[in-house]
C-alpha cells in the first residue's frame, strides 16, 4: 500500500462543536431582544451596536495583529458578542465615541492584557460597562423613554429606570405601593415597556434567547436559574418582612437587568465555574450580592458589580469546588 | 425513559452501517499469524516449534502469567515460523504463523450447531474448562474470563452482567451476534451463573437495538432470573462501571473492582465463547468482526478466525478506497489506528473500522475556553481541562490527587472540546507517568 495512513491515538472522531459555533449560537439567540430593543429605543438601538461591535472586532484585531502579536482570531465570534452584550448594557442615547471607548476598554483590558479568549477573569463586556459607568455617569445613567423617540438618538426623551425611580421614591419617604401606581405594570415589565440598558428589557425576549441556547446546549440551566432564583427568595422574604419598603420579588426579577446578566452575563463560559456545582454556587453568589446592592448600595441596579465580584472567586470555586467523581462516595444497596 | 448511568457521556452518531447483516463465516485464510499476547498480562509461551503439525483448536501456547490465556490454533496446518510481527499497538510482538492445509478440528471438538442447554460440569469445572480454552472479554479489554469467575476470598458476587450494549458508534458485532445466538448465549448465562454462584443475570442492551432486546427478551422468558434492560443510548454505556450503575445503581469505587459491588460483567461475546468451549469443548479461536466505514462498499459482520489478516477483511467488504485515512481497529472512540493493514485479527477485535481522509484529520487545537463541557461529559467525574495542563507539567502528584489513574480513556472530553484539545492524549501520558510511579512505591 502506497499511501501513508493516519496514526493517531482515540478518539478518532469528534463532535461539531467548535468556539466559533458556540459563539455565532449566541448571536443568534440574542435576535429577539435585538428586536425588542430597535423597536422600543429605534435608531440610538442601531447606531450603538453596530459601533460597539466593530470596535470590538476592530480593537481585537489590532491589539491580536500589532501588540501580542499573535494569530488574529476574530474570526472565533467571541468579540462580536462582546460587542453586543456591551451595546445591550449601555443605554441607547450613549454618545458614539463613549461606545468606542467602552469597547476598546472591555477588548483591551478585559480581554487581551489577561491574554485572550479563555485567559480572562472578568467578563469583558462588564469590564467595558462598569469603566464607562465610572467615567461618566451621567451619561450612563440617563435613560431613553421606550417607544418615545424612535427616530432619535442623542437627543432621545430620557426618563428614570423603574429600578431607580423605585430608589429615589423610597429615598424621599414614599412607600413601595405609592411607588408601584407610578410605574409600569408587571406585564409591561416583562414585555419590555421600561427604560433602561438597550438589551435589559424584555424579559421575554432574553427568555426565547435561552430556551434558544438551552436548545442547542450552548449553555445549561444552572446559573440562570439559580441566579433569578436566589433573587426572587432573597427578595421575596425582604418583600414578607415589609411590603411597603420593599418592591415584590417579581419586579426585581423584572428589572435592573436580571434577566440579560442571568442569561447572558453571568453565562459567559470563559469566566463562570466549570463543574455543576461550583456555578450553583457562583449563581446563587450573584443572586445575594445584587440583592445586597440594591437594597444597601449606592446603585440602584446591581446585577453589573454582583457578576463581576462573583468572577473574582471564580478561579477559587473551580479549585475547592470538584465535580462528583464516580465510585468516590459509595452508596451501594 | 431508558436507565443509564447519570455522569457525563456524550452522543456521537451511531453510524451502524452493518446494522442488520448477518455473521457471514469468513474463509480459512492461507496463512494465520497467531499472536502470543493477545490478552492483559505476560504473553504466551509458545508449545509447539517451527514445522510442527496442528489441528485446529489444538492448544499452541500456554498462559503463564496472571491475567494471560491459553492460545490455540485457529486452522489446521503447519507452523511455518515463530517471530515477531506488528500488531495493532504498532510494536512488534511475537506470533505463530501457520500454513493452513484443511481445516480438521482436534479432538473432541463439537462442531455441530445444536443447541445444548444441559450443563453437565460443576462451577470449579467450569471455571477450569473456561481457563484451558483461553477466553478473554471479547469486548476488547481482554481480561481473563477465568480470573473474573473466581472471586476473591471475602468477596461475593450477587448478580451477572451481560454486557450487550455495544455502544461505539459503527460497531455491530455483539448485535449480530445477539440476532443469531441468543439461544447459545442464554446458555451461556446460565453456565456464568452456576460458575458464579449466583442466581440473578441482568442483559444491557442499548435502545437502538430493538430487535436484539426484543429477541434476548424472548429467549430471556423461558428462564428464571435473567432480564433484558433496554438502556439509553449515550457513549460510553457500555463502559463496565457504567454498565452497572446504569442497571443495578451500585457504584464501583475508584480503584476498585465490580465484584467489589457483587458485580461481575461479561461482554455477549464472551458470553458466546463460554458456551461454546463448556457445551461444545470448542476453544476460542474465532470471533466475530464488524467491517466498516462510509467508503466500505459492503460492511459487513464477519466470523474470522484468529490471526487472519486484517487486509484480507478489507478485501472481502469491498477493498480499500482511495481516500481512506485511517484504518481503525476498534470503534472511532476507543479503537486503535493502525499504520499497516497487515495486522492479524486477535481476541480483542471487535471491529475493523475505515474512515475517510477527512474524517480522519484532527483539527487544530486552540486555546481552552473553559468552557466546562469536558468535564461535564467525563464519566468519572475528573476535569480534563486540568489534567492536560497538570499532565504537560508533569506534575504527578497533583494528577495523582486529581484522580487521573480513575480515567477509562473513554475519550469523551476530547470528542468534546470546541477548541479541539486533544485531552485524552495528555490525560493517556500523565497515567502512564502516575502508574509508574504509583507501581515503584508498591515494590518497595
Ligand atoms: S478524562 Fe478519561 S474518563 Fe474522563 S472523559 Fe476524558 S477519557 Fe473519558
Ligand atoms: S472542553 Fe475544551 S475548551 Fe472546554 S473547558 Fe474543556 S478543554 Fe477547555
Amino acid at each position: 500500500m502506497s499511501k501513508i495512513l493516519t496514526v493517531s491515538p482515540s478518539p478518532h472522531i469528534s463532535s461539531d462543536l467548535s468556539v466559533p459555533k458556540l459563539m455565532y449560537g449566541v448571536v443568534l439567540s440574542l435576535i429577539p431582544a435585538f428586536i425588542v430593543t430597535v423597536y422600543m429605543f429605534g435608531l440610538g438601538a442601531l447606531v450603538i451596536t453596530a459601533v460597539s461591535v466593530v470596535s470590538c472586532v476592530l480593537a481585537e484585531m489590532i491589539i491580536q495583529r500589532y501588540i501580542m502579536d499573535a494569530p488574529v482570531r476574530i474570526r472565533d465570534g467571541s468579540a462580536i458578542v462582546t460587542g453586543i452584550l456591551l451595546a445591550f448594557n449601555l443605554p441607547s442615547n450613549l454618545p458614539w465615541w463613549m461606545v468606542v471607548i467602552g469597547a476598546v476598554f472591555a477588548i483591551g483590558v478585559g480581554k487581551m492584557t489577561y491574554g485572550g479568549l479563555g485567559n480572562n477573569p472578568f467578563n469583558p463586556a462588564l469590564v467595558g460597562r462598569v469603566f464607562l459607568l465610572i467615567s461618566f455617569p451621567v451619561q450612563m445613567t440617563s435613560w431613553p423613554l421606550p417607544g418615545a423617540s424612535r427616530f432619535h438618538y442623542l437627543d432621545a426623551t430620557t426618563g428614570a429606570t423603574p429600578l431607580g425611580f423605585l430608589k429615589e421614591a423610597l429615598r424621599n419617604g414614599q412607600t413601595v405601593p405609592e411607588v408601584m401606581n407610578q410605574i409600569p405594570d408587571h406585564m409591561q415589565l416583562f414585555l419590555g415597556q421600561m427604560g433602561g440598558s438597550m438589551g435589559e428589557i424584555s424579559a421575554l425576549a432574553l427568555i426565547l434567547g435561552f430556551a434558544w441556547m438551552l436548545y442547542k446546549k450552548i449553555i445549561t440551566w444552572h446559573i440562570p436559574v439559580i441566579m433569578v432564583g436566589t433573587i426572587f427568595a432573597f427578595t421575596g422574604i425582604l418583600y414578607l418582612i415589609d411590603p411597603t419598603r420593599n418592591a415584590s420579588p417579581l419586579f426585581h426579577i423584572l428589572t435592573g437587568g436580571v434577566m440579560l446578566g442571568a442569561i447572558y452575563m453571568a453565562t459567559d463560559l470563559v469566566t463562570s465555574p466549570m463543574t455543576k456545582k461550583g456555578m450553583i454556587l457562583y449563581a446563587a453568589g450573584i443572586g445575594v450580592i445584587t440583592v445586597v446592592i440594591r437594597k444597601f448600595g449606592a446603585y440602584p441596579e446591581g446585577v453589573s458589580f454582583a457578576i463581576l465580584i462573583m468572577n473574582a472567586f471564580v478561579p477559587l470555586i473551580n479549585k475547592y469546588i470538584k465535580p462528583k467523581r464516580f465510585g468516590e462516595e459509595v452508596k451501594n444497596g | 425513559m431508558f436507565k443509564t448511568f447519570h455522569k457525563g457521556g456524550v452522543h456521537p452518531p451511531e453510524n451502524k452501517l452493518s446494522a442488520g447483516r448477518p455473521v457471514e463465516p469468513f474463509p480459512v485464510p492461507a496463512t494465520v499469524a497467531i499472536l502470543l499476547s493477545q490478552h492483559m498480562g505476560a504473553p504466551a509461551k509458545a508449545i509447539v516449534e517451527k514445522g510442527a503439525a496442528v489441528k485446529t483448536g489444538q492448544l499452541i501456547a500456554k498462559g503463564e502469567g496472571f491475567l494471560s490465556g491459553n492460545i490455540h490454533s485457529s486452522v489446521t496446518g503447519k507452523v511455518s515460523r515463530i517471530e515477531a510481527v506488528t500488531d495493532a499497538s504498532g510494536y512488534k510482538r511475537q506470533a505463530v504463523f501457520i500454513e493452513a492445509v484443511a481445516d480438521e478440528w482436534f479432538d473432541d471438538i463439537n462442531t455441530d450447531t445444536l443447541l445444548d442447554k444441559e450443563i453437565k460440569l460443576n462451577a470449579a469445572e467450569i471455571i477450569n474448562k473456561i481457563n484451558e480454552s483461553g477466553i478473554v472479554g471479547l469486548g476488547g479489554a481482554t481480561f481473563p474470563s477465568h480470573v473474573k469467575l473466581s472471586v476473591p476470598r471475602g468477596k461475593k458476587a450477587d448478580f451477572l452482567i451481560v454486557n450487550g450494549v455495544e455502544c461505539e458508534p459503527y460497531l455491530t458485532a455483539d448485535h449480530a451476534l445477539m440476532l443469531e445466538k441468543p439461544g447459545e448465549i442464554m446458555v451461556g448465562i446460565e453456565i456464568l451463573k452456576k460458575a458464579l454462584g449466583v442466581t440473578q443475570a441482568h442483559i444491557g442492551i442499548e435502545a437502538n437495538k430493538p430487535d436484539a432486546i426484543a429477541l434476548m427478551q424472548k429467549f430471556a422468558s423461558e428462564y428464571t432470573g435473567v432480564k433484558v434492560h433496554p438502556l439509553k443510548v449515550k457513549y460510553p454505556q457500555g463502559g463496565e462501571k457504567q454498565l452497572i450503575k446504569a442497571i443495578t445503581g451500585r457504584e464501583v469505587p475508584s480503584g476498585g473492582l465490580p465484584v467489589d459491588v457483587g458485580v461481575v460483567a461479561f461482554n455477549v461475546g464472551t458470553v458466546f465463547a463460554v458456551y461454546e468451549a463448556v457445551q461444545k469443548n470448542k476453544p476460542l479461536i474465532e470471533r466475530v468482526v464488524t467491517v466498516t466505514g462510509k467508503n466500505i462498499k459492503n460492511p459487513a459482520n464477519f466470523r474470522v478466525r484468529l490471526g487472519t489478516p486484517v487486509a484480507g477483511l478489507i478485501e472481502a467488504a469491498g477493498g480499500l478506497s482511495e481516500n481512506t485515512g485511517k484504518i481503525i481497529m476498534g470503534g472511532p472512540m476507543m479503537g486503535k489506528a493502525l499504520a499497516i493493514a497487515d495486522i492479524p485479527v486477535v481476541k480483542g477485535t471487535s471491529g475493523i473500522l475505515l474512515l475517510q481522509d477527512d474524517e480522519a484529520s484532527r483539527n487544530k487545537p486552540q486555546p481552552c475556553v473553559r468552557c466546562g463541557k469536558c468535564v461535564a461529559v467525563c464519566p468519572m467525574g475528573l476535569e480534563p481541562y486540568l489534567l492536560m495542563p497538570l499532565s504537560q507539567k508533569n506534575e504527578f502528584d497533583r494528577l495523582e490527587s486529581e484522580h487521573i489513574m480513575d480515567c477509562m480513556e473513554c475519550g469523551s472530553c476530547s470528542y468534546i472540546c470546541p477548541s479541539a484539545r486533544p485531552l485524552l492524549d495528555f490525560v493517556r501520558s500523565g497515567k502512564n507517568n502516575v502508574g509508574k510511579i504509583i507501581r515503584s512505591r508498591k515494590k518497595q
